[in-house]
């Protein structure tokens, strides 16, 4: 096992800050349910409060548009679920669901639920090649029958492959037919600039721990003319669409990372965007049959995902973890059994190609020797992963 | 070394594992998902299939600090397991997956991938012991009788051998679980897994009955006379008395036993105890564990994974294997493996083919 570590698995969670840590503890001294009337509960409320306003204020919202949540997968339950029923209870007429194939499965499998056992009436909308959504199908889809869509959802940058969608155009067109659009910007915020009141989304979900935040803590961003139907019902909190205690010290960490990620954000973005170049241009010089995914014009900065023809992406993963270097096959993970990324095969590529594909993931504390470590190593893994793989082949026969 | 331990979710593996840690070996610790739809949690004691399984073992895992992956091989597994496993059965044969899988997935599949990964060998929570013999590695009983694994390992040969470690096989099973108490993994008390980990709840009959639809026959007794109804021949295997659903008892009111098993014209063939007998069994796919032998072997055969082994003398001709039993011997089912033992020393194995009884035989 290799002394020095290189995490290049940022989009799968990221280092916390240290100051986020400093206020996360410092909150949690702090006693009082922010809800209470008392002095204790004012003293927590203004914590709350205060979050609230730094993270609208990095966002470009307003405070009265951020909903906290335990994190994205909640707040993108929050935001397909809770757009179907209240735009279905207002008009029966309205059950379809029009979503991109490569959203997460936060979004995806929600929506796929809603299509199984809520009698919603689900459309995958196919990507191209790099996996960007093909807006003349979202507008051909939603003019077959505009009044039937109940709302649409796209990603605003893919978690594996790192594509941005064209959301601005996507919330336009839906616009065009009063369709709210919800946006997954998971890993959008922190990397590219999201403002919230000139994007055109109606919902955009935020989470703490892929900037530097804590675990457990995320947004939704709900424009303050949305209605959605709760999924948590209880005291009443957070626009009486979000029931719970209100966590005070995970909404202050988390306000802590989203305003420290939003801060020069250009500069971050060519940072990463250089040190991304470099780690693609390390992998093809060691490994020149590797195969770039995504967009190289218009993606995260930080994402380089790459197939590797002939290998088990298990394989390379097992290999590289072994040399010290932690990334991902970033396709979906329950316990650990890998599938080929839906993502990869929306894209078009084909299930076995699609097995052996890594995703390196970078963020703040990504430097030049992590992406250097990863060309050194990247050579000799191939070449082992394709033994194996050859040997399961040889086999088969 | 660099040791890729196969660990199920059960106490022997995880012991199996954490012991090639002591011997500070470089381990890293590997799931084989063999299903391609596991059950979420166990049912009853059987398996290594579930999702619970996978979270045991990986638990196990970062108990000992070692990496753990899962490898999915359930195309594999049914390519090679399951399929052989109906298609045999389908063709009036017993067959043993257990078997199967050490030969084609366990020593083959992940072996191979695994040396190809740059690891030295593969360990695995099997109870039987690799010996270094003059002709190279030798396969052993266990030390524990009771949970001696070489049978199911018998079609292993010296080269795949060479590559595995079974670090179980000098120690009871009473022992073993002791010892994952003291190591704090938390399978120390899980129940043993037995039966087929494919077949969930256990229902062969009804799982085969899925696979291959319900081809109804009739159950003669040996003068061909139809004395019962069966759903599948598939259901049976030859020396099973039980579930034979024979609407009267026999003449001499004595129970009545599986001697055949015809899938063709689809009939199952009863009698008494007595014609269960057989002293000669011939096997085909012939493994060796060490040099193929030539001329009469003086041995031991073991025909069923639960039995004892029994004084035998066995010959190779052209590829088929014959066994003479010294004592006739009862319940020998075609599929199943007839495993020859030097003693302690698994001196190869065969896929028992046919069987007959001396005084059947004209010759």
């Amino acid at each position: 096992m290799s002394e020095r570590r290189t995490y290049l698995d940022h989009a799968a969670t990221s280092p916390i800050l240290p100051e986020v840590i400093e206020v996360v503890a410092e909150a949690m001294a702090i006693l009082g349910n922010p809800s209470s009337l008392h002095a204790a509960g004012r003293q927590a409320r203004k914590l709350v409060e205060e979050s609230r306003e730094t993270v609208a204020a990095s966002l470009g919202a307003r405070p009265s548009e951020v909903v906290f949540t335990s994190g994205g997968t909640e707040a993108d339950n929050l935001a397909v679920k809770g757009l179907y029923w209240s735009r279905r209870a207002a008009d029966p007429r309205r059950v379809r669901i029009l979503a991109s194939a490569v959203e997460h499965h936060a979004v995806m499998d929600t929506v796929q639920w809603l299509g199984d056992a809520q009698g919603a009436d689900v459309e995958w909308l196919p990507v191209d090649r790099t996996g960007r959504l093909q807006v003349d199908a979202l507008r051909e889809s939603i003019s077959r029958d505009p009044g039937s869509v109940a709302l649409v959802t796209v990603m605003w940058a893919n978690n594996e492959v790192g594509t941005l969608q064209p959301v601005g155009e996507i919330a336009a067109v839906a616009h065009e037919h009063g369709i709210p659009v919800h946006s997954d910007a998971v890993q959008a915020v922190g990397q590219l600039p999201v403002d919230f009141s000139s994007c055109g989304l109606d919902t955009v979900t935020v989470s703490g721990h892929k900037l530097g935040g804590p675990i457990g803590v995320g947004a939704l961003l709900v424009r303050r003319e949305i209605e959605l139907t709760p999924v948590q019902h209880g005291g009443g909190q957070e626009r009486d669409v979000r029931s719970g205690t209100l966590d005070a010290p995970s909404f202050a960490g988390f306000a802590t990372a989203v305003e420290a990620a939003t801060r020069d954000i250009a500069g971050h973005a060519a940072q990463l965007r250089r040190l991304r170049d470099a780690l693609v241009d390390g992998v093809r010089a060691a490994v020149p049959e590797a195969v770039p995914n995504g967009d190289p014009a218009a993606s995260l900065p930080g994402i380089a995902h790459f197939s590797f023809p002939g290998c088990e992406g298990d394989s390379l993963l097992l290999l590289l973890d072994a040399a010290g270097i932690h990334c991902s096959t970033g396709s979906a993970c329950s316990v650990g059994v890998s599938r080929p990324s839906h993502v990869l095969l929306a894209m078009g590529i084909d299930e076995d190609v699609a097995r052996g594909s890594l995703r390196f993931s970078m963020g703040r504390t990504t430097t030049r020797p992590d992406v250097d470590a990863v060309a050194e190593a990247i050579g000799p893994a191939v070449e082992r992963a394709r033994a194996a793989g050859l040997s399961g082949a040889a086999l088969r026969r | 070394m660099r040791v890729l331990a196969a660990m199920s979710g059960g106490v022997d593996s995880a012991v199996a594992a954490a012991r090639m840690v002591d011997a500070g070996h470089d381990v890293t610790g590997v799931h084989l998902a063999l299903s391609a739809n596991p059950q979420s949690f166990r049912s009853g004691a059987r398996g290594c299939c579930t999702l619970e399984d996978s979270r045991d073992a990986r638990r196990a895992a970062d108990v000992m600090g070692i990496p753990f992956y899962i490898w999915d091989l359930a195309e594999r597994f049914r390519a090679d397991v399951v399929e052989d496993f109906v298609a045999e059965y389908a063709a009036g044969r017993t067959p043993n997956p257990c078997l199967r899988c050490n030969e084609k997935i366990k020593f083959s599949a992940v072996l191979e991938r695994a040396l190809a990964l740059g690891f030295d060998a593969v360990c695995t929570g099997h109870y039987a012991r690799i010996v270094d013999g003059p002709q190279g590695r030798e396969l052993h009983r266990a030390v524990d009788p009771d949970k001696d694994q070489s049978y199911v390992l018998g079609v292993l040969t010296t080269e795949q051998l060479r590559h595995a470690i079974f670090p179980l096989g000098d120690t009871p099973k009473s022992d073993i679980r002791d010892e994952a108490e003291r190591r704090d993994l938390a399978v120390a008390r899980k129940p043993d897994s037995h039966d087929i980990c494919f077949i969930a709840d256990g229902d062969t009959a009804g799982f085969l009955r899925g696979q291959l639809g319900d081809a109804p026959g009739d159950v003669v007794d040996t003068s061909g006379e139809v004395i019962g109804e069966h759903d599948g021949t598939y259901g049976f295997t030859i020396g099973q008395r039980k579930g034979l659903k024979i609407g009267r008892p026999a003449d001499d009111g004595k129970p009545r036993y599986v001697l055949d098993i015809s899938p063709v014209d689809r009939r199952v063939t009863v009698g008494p105890r007595e014609e269960l007998a057989v002293d000669e069994v011939v096997g085909t796919a012939p493994r060796w564990c060490g040099p193929e032998p030539v001329g009469m072997l003086e041995c031991s055969a073991q025909f069923r994974a639960h039995g004892a082994a029994a004084p035998a003398r066995a010959e190779l001709v052209d590829g088929a294997l014959t066994v003479w039993f010294e004592a006739p011997q009862e319940g020998v089912a075609p599929g199943q493996a007839i495993v020859l033992y030097d003693g302690e020393r698994v001196i190869g194995s065969a896929t028992i083919d046919s069987t007959a009884a001396r005084a059947a035989s004209p010759a």
